[in-house]
Parts: structure tokens; C-alpha cells; sequence
């Protein structure tokens, strides 16, 4: 077992990233022209890593499995992104952003990177501002900010519930703008299959173009994976139907070491599921914690009447309710952090309060807010605030300006029009804190390999609060990377351009085709959903929102065997040569059956519960999650040794010297 | 409910193709369109067909990246919904659905639905972007107040996800709801006024190059779009194209 270098600079917390800067070598732009840079991934990360280190100089080459760089699931992201900004003078600085996202993360990340997150996220509000980024603002024409999970100040920057698109979109114009000038080559519809190493430097990546099949080699100075979590090793997630493991895979295999795999956040408000066919699951924002109040009946009869159908929601009188969060979390409500909303939605379940037939539901509603509103604008505009159908009418509007199109989406989907009837909603695996293991340089134990956004570890330890997701990715791509890389890259200013034509090509091309020719000549029984349904099944009865030592034992040996039965008996139509959706889905199902192994190794391994890991074996009486900090106060970094089963444990220890460790409470 | 389904196949972008019939039952009316796609292509892979070819990604209206052309509209008769979020309790048993791609002479098709839209990108690359580095130096967010309004307009033109239906649905292919919709959220910003002009311009002739069609107002576009961006946008368009190009002469 290693120790894990960090390479954290000295000096004090908030000194650090400005010392760093002042002191790393830079690559002058003569030099810049003669570096190439690969991308992997156009989400937030990708896209604004890609955009500014084309526009610092160096040439870069993106790739995005998508038809167009800004389909990356980052346009999905809803409610918001973070900033210390202060606007509404509610107390917020850099220190208290940086003290929510480690207490957030139940102190398991790194203290270094969240304060450097934190320091440079009002330069993202300034930036995506000037990119003509439409930002909600109030009527004074200023940006107008909301509370998210697990804080006590409004800090969340938001257009409408579609933050993430009008990011990603601003990002995505950014490297429109370097595209025209021929800085970025763009590879729409590629898939990168694996990482090239040459005399231990990362120099290029294997891809395959997924309109013809054709498997090409390409060169760079260094390798940027921006390839998001691996939330769909559950299957049924809250990620896009094509977000996948596989880069991040395939580069843990050459070297990269896998982080706390474990850590994944479970989304406590998402619409629940309905049948066997259902394909994927949808979010509806935490945002609508600040208005939404959770709730299940108090009485068993009430609960029997509703799945019946005898009863409607709208009629259980208000001292027949029990809005469990108010109750547990006096001081957080419904604004805890989405770990504890989601373990106390399953406590309710479990105990028999789930209001739809599955019994794995609960109710989100609206009638305070929208009557809590309605008076207001009564008052606003001199009308009757004692007529209640004038007032609910009036309060509908605001909810209706404030997350218009969730309610839309949720009646498309329902089929239950949410401003009469409560929403039902459950928890629903949505993003994953695990990834590769990075340095203070994002770089990955593979030099010139990086690794940003979702797809690394570093920034929101065992759970993340809502709307930081934005936050890291801009924060890495636009700010941090495009320093760090530079550092790196000064080295390489004679190196000239990198050959595809070597043995390490060859070696990665041979391997890369081999995999896709033994699936297509499989030709075994079962589907690859048959087995990506069968591996998630397992994944969310094991490894979900409670794990023990013998479910995760039981985990470990089903997966295994199930990859030994998708390796014999998977049935992938089509050949290589074209356009097939299942060749690519089989491959990414592939890497998902050794990453659950991994996955349910590090829950096994780390005995304690913290943040979206709790193990049932470690809670406190009131069933809360107890941490271990005398044991367990590392970052578990796998190394790749053949099976899953044989990756080495390395630990990095992590010190907390600007913030106490205590238990972390929202009561 | 059981349904018959014709299906537009076509092995690659050289193929002639032609519509396919289909059977499939039990289909349950809280199933997504694409779910129910799932589940005939899962029936053609254990039968030993070639499963049916069509772009999708989040499955919840917002990435674009799904189309489909579905009983001659796009993304089929439901309002404000993209194809993967209709359900399939818009259709009643017995019915025959057509499944088509996005038709449009600058959307070549790839396979069965696939269909081509870089063209779109190009005419973002042409001008769909405000010149800022991202040195973070910029000045503060709250710098230059914007009018409530203007920045709600901006925003609402902003929400174009790029699926292609507006030009899928014009009788001409016309594009001018998907560039209008980038033209009007910086021409209602002050941030995009230093490059309005060059902008409109250059995505204007970017469009016609590409080989889209011109815009007769019909106003199908505005109809079929799922996330219901307004025709006021190519108004603002073309009185931003005139007023450009009457000063630059």
C-alpha cells in the first residue's frame, strides 16, 4: 500500500492557488502553437477546458459520443450553480462556501481544492455573465440568487430550472468561437475507447468514429478526460442514456487510479419509477426544496386509502400530516443536504408510508408556497388577500414563473397536474463524488493525464450540496486546468509532434478491436440490457441508499458472475463497420460490470458510514450516519491489477487544519 | 394497447430505404415513445433482426439530441414535448404509427432515424457566440443592470435545445426559428450589441449556405417546437438583418 502525493502547495489555505500561480512555469504563445491537447467530453468541464486552452494557444482535439458538443448531459443540470458572490448580503464569503461544501461532503474531500473551488467561483458568474448567459434577475435588472440543500445563505445563481443548459450552451459558444478560428477540432459522434501511454506519459487516445465504425489513433501532448460520473452502473439513473464509464475505465486500467468509488449520490427528488420497460429517471430540482414542502400521512389508514385510490392527497387534513424533514431537521427542514433527504424518504418508506402503489414515494407540495405567494401579490396590487381562489390563482403565477417548465415536465410525464395535486416523488441515483484520482493539478497518476468535473474525485467528498456540480466543472475547465496544464506542458516545448505509428498504438488499436470482435462474434442469447437491467438490480438492492457487509459480499460475488455470463452469452447484432448502437452500449455495459465490482469492494472495505456511503452497521441511535474519522479519514485510490478483485488499496490522507471536524448535523 | 408501427429503415446514408411494418403489443400507455421503441428493439434483437437506429440521450426534453418524425409531426402530436418525453397514452390501441426521421436536404440521414444536424453547428460557428476570453477578468455579473424583461426574453430564446424540428416541420426546411433564437438572445442583451451585426449576418448567410430554405411565415415551426420559441424571434431577426445590412451599404 502507497502513500498518495497530493502535491497540495505549502502555505496558508487562502494563499495557496495565488502563491501557485505566481510561481509555475508558463508556456509562452509561440510555444502554445506546437502543443496539442486532447478533450475527452464537451460537458461543462470539457467544454470550457476545450474552449480556453484553445483560446490560450494550444491546439485542441475534442471528442463527444454525441451528434454535437452541446448535448452533453451538463444541459441537463436544473436548479442552479454556486457562487460566493455575497449579492444578498446574507453573510456569505469564500470561507463559508468552503466550510458547506467540506462539512457537505462529511469531511472526506480535500481541503486545498474546495477552497480553490470556492475562491474562483464569482470569477463563473462573471464569466458566464459577459458570455451572454441569461441569468434569472429581479426587477432592479441584478441577478437574482436561491437556497439550495445543506446551506444557510442564498448563493445559488439560476436561469429558470435550466441552469445547466444556459451553461453548457455559453460554454458550447466558447468553443464555437475556437472552432471558426481552427483551434479546436471538433469530433462529433466519436467514442474514446482507450488511452495511450508512451514511456509512462499519457500521448493519445484510441476513439472510435460511431457514424462508420472505423477505429482511429490520435496524438497529444496530454490527455483531458471531461467524461462525467458512472451513474448508470445502476442502470436506472438520472444520467443521460448514453453516459458512461468507459474513458474513465479504460484509463484506470492503464494506471489511473480509481477514487472512492463508493460515493455516489442517491437524488432524493426525482419522479418515482412506474414500470418494468422504464428506461431512465427523471430529476425534478432540488430547487423546489425552497418552496415544496415533503410530507407523508401520518396514519397507516390514510396511507392504505391513498394507494386505493379512495383518498386524494389534497384532502388529509394538515394535523394528519407528518412533513418529516420539519420534524427531524428543525434548523435545515427541507433544505437538508440530499443524502439525509433521501435516507429519510427510504425511513418512511420502509416503514410503510410510501403514498403510490409501489410504497416508494412521497409527497412534495406546493399549496403553502402558492398560497404563501399569492397573499403577497394580493398585498403587492391593493387585492382582496382573504378571496382563496383570487390569492391560489395569484400564487400559482409566481410558482409558475419560478420552476414553470419542472412542473410542465413532471404533468408530461405524471400525467397529474402539480399545482392542484402534490408531487410524488423518490429517491433516484443522480451523480457520483467517486472518480479518478487527481492531484491539486487535476492531474491523474498517469502524468499528463487529467482528469476534471464529474469523472475525477477531489471536490465534494462524500456528498455533494446542490448546484456545486456546475460549479467544479466551469471552475476546472475555465480557471484551474488551464493553469495547471500549462505547468506540465512547459516541459514538452521541444518534444514536436507525437507519432501514432509506435508499438503503444499498435498495442492499444490491437486491444481496442479485439474487445469489439469478440462482442459482435458472441452471438449469445441475452441482450446487453438483459445484463446493464440485471447489473443495476443489484446495484441498487446492494450498493444503494443502505449497504451492509453481507449485501455487499453478496454484491461482489453476483457481478462477478454475472460478467463471466455477459462475456459468454451476450447477443450484440451488427457488425463493427457501421453505425451500431448496440456495439456501443455492449462496450460501456462491459467496463459497468467490472466498475460495480470495484465499486461494491471500496463500500466493503470503508467500515463506517459518511455523506451518500451509510452503512447500516454504523448509524447512531436517532439513525443517522457515524462516521469513523480515526480510521477512516482518507481518500481510498484504487490501482488496477487485472480483476477488480485484485486492485490495491492506496490511501491519502486527508488533513483538516482550517475547519473542525465534527459530526456533521442539520438538526 | 396493440399497435402497428412503419418505420422508415435505411442501412446507411447511401441506401435508398423504405418504410418497414412492424407489430407490438402490450404496450402500456405510461411508457415513453422511445420506451416503446426499446421494447420492439429488444423483441427484433432476440428475433435476430437489426434493431431500429435513433438518436437520444437524456430522455427528459433537454439535450436535443432526439427527433423523429411520428404520424407527419415532429416529435409527434403532443404539445411542448420533445419525442422521448411523449407518452404513449397519446395513442389509443389499434392505432398505425408512422416513424419517420427529420426530412430536410441539409439533415442527410445517417441510418433508419439518424439524421445529420452539424449543419446547425456550422451555423453556430459562424457567429453564435460573444467574444469574451475566459481570463475570468471580466467585470462584475451585476455591472450592467438588465431590464427584467429583456433578460426573461433572452432567456425564453435561449431554451432552443437544437433538436431540428422547426425545420423539420416548415414545408421549406427553413432554419430561421433555430438561428433567430441565437440572434435575438444576444441582440436582447447588452453584452451581444458590440457583435450584432456581424452576427446576424454571418449566421444569416451561414443558414443559406447550408442549404436551408427560406421562411414563408407559415408559422409550423412555432407549433412544433417543444420548448415553444416564439416567431417574434425571426421578426427580430430580419429587422436585425435589414437594419444591419442598410447601414453597412
Amino acid at each position: 500500500m502507497g502513500k498518495l502525493n497530493s502535491g497540495v502547495p505549502e502555505g496558508e489555505l487562502k494563499n495557496k492557488w495565488v502563491n501557485y500561480k505566481d510561481n509555475i512555469d508558463l508556456v509562452n504563445p509561440a510555444n502554445k502553437r506546437n502543443i496539442d491537447v486532447i478533450v475527452v467530453g464537451t460537458g461543462l468541464a470539457g467544454g470550457s477546458a476545450s474552449a480556453t486552452l484553445a483560446e490560450l494557444g494550444y491546439n485542441v482535439k475534442t471528442f463527444c459520443y454525441q451528434d454535437s458538443p452541446r448535448r452533453a448531459h451538463s444541459i441537463a443540470a436544473q436548479g442552479g450553480i454556486n457562487a460566493a458572490k455575497n449579492y444578498q448580503g446574507d453573510g456569505d464569503s469564500t470561507y463559508r462556501l468552503f466550510y458547506d461544501t467540506i462539512k457537505g461532503g462529511d469531511y472526506r474531500s480535500r481541503e486545498a481544492n474546495v477552497y480553490r473551488l470556492a475562491e474562483v467561483s464569482t470569477n463563473i458568474i462573471d464569466q458566464c455573465v459577459a458570455q451572454g448567459v441569461p441569468f434569472a434577475r429581479d426587477y432592479g435588472g441584478l441577478l437574482d440568487n436561491r437556497s439550495f440543500g445543506g446551506v444557510l445563505v442564498s448563493r445559488t445563481f439560476y436561469a429558470k430550472g435550466q441552469t445547466g443548459q444556459q451553461l453548457l450552451l455559453g460554454a458550447y459558444s466558447a468553443m464555437n468561437r475556437q472552432i471558426a478560428r481552427g483551434k479546436i477540432k471538433m469530433y462529433n459522434r466519436h467514442e474514446m475507447l482507450d488511452v495511450v501511454v508512451v514511456d509512462g506519459k499519457a500521448r493519445g487516445i484510441i476513439a472510435r468514429n460511431l457514424t462508420t465504425g472505423e477505429i482511429e489513433r490520435h496524438s497529444a501532448h496530454a490527455v483531458v478526460l471531461a467524461s462525467g460520473g458512472y451513474g448508470n452502473v445502476y442502470f436506472l439513473s438520472t444520467n443521460a442514456m448514453g453516459s458512461n464509464v468507459t474513458a474513465a475505465w479504460k484509463a484506470h486500467k492503464k494506471g489511473a487510479y480509481f477514487a472512492n468509488p463508493c460515493y455516489t449520490q442517491i437524488h432524493p427528488t426525482c419522479i418515482p419509477r412506474s414500470g418494468e420497460y422504464q428506461s431512465k429517471l427523471t430529476l425534478m430540482s432540488e430547487s423546489l426544496r425552497n418552496d415544496g414542502r415533503i410530507w407523508v400521512p401520518k396514519k397507516k389508514e390514510d396511507v392504505e386509502a391513498l394507494r386505493n385510490g379512495t383518498l386524494k392527497a389534497i384532502n388529509i387534513k394538515e394535523e394528519d400530516r407528518d412533513y418529516y424533514l420539519e420534524r427531524r431537521y428543525p434548523a435545515f427542514g427541507n433544505l437538508v443536504p440530499r443524502d439525509v433527504a433521501s435516507r429519510a424518504a427510504k425511513e418512511r418508506c420502509d416503514a410503510g408510508f410510501g403514498v403510490n402503489q409501489t410504497g416508494e414515494a412521497v409527497f412534495l407540495d406546493f399549496s403553502s408556497a402558492i398560497m404563501r405567494y399569492g397573499k403577497e401579490q394580493a398585498l403587492l396590487k391593493g387585492l382582496d388577500e382573504n378571496d382563496a381562489s383570487l390569492v391560489k390563482k395569484l400564487g400559482q403565477d409566481i410558482v409558475k414563473a419560478k420552476y414553470g417548465n419542472l412542473f410542465q415536465m413532471y404533468e408530461k410525464i405524471v400525467d397529474e397536474n402539480p399545482y392542484e395535486t402534490p408531487m410524488m416523488i423518490y429517491p433516484a441515483v443522480h451523480y457520483t463524488m467517486g472518480g479518478i484520482w487527481v492531484d491539486y493539478n487535476l492531474m491523474t497518476s498517469v502524468p499528463g493525464l487529467y482528469a476534471i468535473g464529474e469523472a475525477n474525485f477531489s471536490d465534494h467528498g462524500a456528498n455533494r450540496l446542490g448546484a456545486s456540480a456546475l460549479m467544479q466543472g466551469l471552475a476546472d475547465g475555465y480557471f484551474v486546468l488551464p493553469y495547471t496544464i500549462g505547468d506540465y506542458l512547459s516541459d514538452d516545448i521541444r518534444t514536436g509532434p507525437i507519432s501514432t505509428d509506435t508499438k503503444e498504438f499498435d498495442e492499444a488499436e490491437q486491444q481496442v478491436k479485439e474487445q469489439l470482435n469478440n462482442l459482435v462474434n458472441n452471438k449469445g442469447k441475452h441482450s446487453v440490457d438483459y445484463y446493464h437491467k440485471k447489473l443495476g438490480k443489484i446495484m441498487w438492492d446492494e450498493c444503494g441508499m443502505a449497504r451492509t457487509e453481507e449485501g455487499l459480499k453478496k454484491a461482489i460475488q453476483d457481478i462477478k458472475s454475472l460478467r463471466d455470463d455477459f462475456w459468454k452469452n451476450v447477443n450484440v447484432p451488427g457488425g463493427i463497420n457501421e453505425m451500431n448502437k448496440e456495439l456501443e452500449k455492449a462496450g460501456r455495459v462491459a467496463d459497468f460490470l467490472e466498475l460495480g465490482e470495484l465499486f461494491a469492494k471500496d463500500a466493503l472495505e470503508r467500515n463506517e458510514s459518511c455523506g451518500g456511503h451509510f452503512r447500516e452497521e454504523y448509524a447512531t441511535p436517532e439513525g443517522e450516519a457515524k462516521r469513523n474519522d480515526k480510521d477512516y479519514t482518507y481518500v481510498a485510490a484504487w490501482e488496477y491489477k487485472g480483476e477488480p478483485a485484485d486492485a490495491v488499496l492506496h490511501k491519502e490522507e486527508l488533513n483538516f487544519e482550517n475547519i473542525e471536524v465534527k459530526e456533521r448535523s442539520y438538526k | 394497447m396493440n399497435l402497428k408501427l412503419k418505420i422508415w429503415r435505411q442501412k446507411d446514408a447511401n441506401d435508398k430505404g423504405s418504410m418497414v411494418d412492424y407489430d407490438i403489443q402490450n404496450v402500456s400507455e405510461h411508457m415513453s415513445f422511445l420506451e416503446m421503441l426499446d421494447v420492439l428493439n429488444e423483441e427484433l434483437i432476440e428475433k435476430g433482426d437489426d434493431p431500429v437506429a435513433f438518436d437520444h440521450d437524456c430522455r427528459e426534453g433537454i439535450c436535443g439530441m432526439c427527433s423523429l418524425y411520428i404520424n407527419g409531426e415532429a416529435h409527434g402530436p403532443d404539445r411542448m414535448v420533445t419525442t422521448c418525453q411523449l407518452h404513449m397514452r397519446k395513442f389509443k390501441d389499434g392505432d398505425t404509427i408512422y416513424i419517420e426521421p427529420f426530412r430536410a436536404n441539409a439533415f442527410p440521414v445517417v441510418k433508419d432515424l439518424v439524421v445529420d444536424r452539424s449543419s446547425f453547428d456550422r451555423i453556430q460557428h459562424a457567429g453564435g457566440y460573444i467574444s469574451v476570453n475566459t481570463s475570468g477578468n471580466t467585470q462584475d455579473a451585476n455591472a450592467i443592470p438588465i431590464p427584467k424583461d429583456d433578460a426573461d426574453l433572452a432567456f425564453d430564446a435561449a431554451t432552443c435545445i437544437g433538436c431540428g424540428a422547426c425545420v423539420a416541420s416548415c414545408k421549406n426546411s427553413s432554419a430561421m426559428l433555430f438561428v433567430s433564437a441565437k440572434v435575438s438572445q444576444f441582440a436582447l442583451l447588452p453584452q451581444g450589441q458590440v457583435e450584432a451585426k456581424d452576427r446576424v449576418t454571418n449566421m444569416v448567410n451561414k443558414m443559406d449556405e447550408e442549404g436551408f430554405g427560406n421562411c414563408t411565415n407559415t408559422g409550423a415551426c412555432e407549433v412544433q417546437c417543444p420548448k415553444g420559441i416564439s416567431l417574434d424571434n425571426i421578426s427580430r431577426m430580419n429587422r436585425e438583418f435589414l437594419s444591419a445590412n442598410l447601414k453597412k451599404s
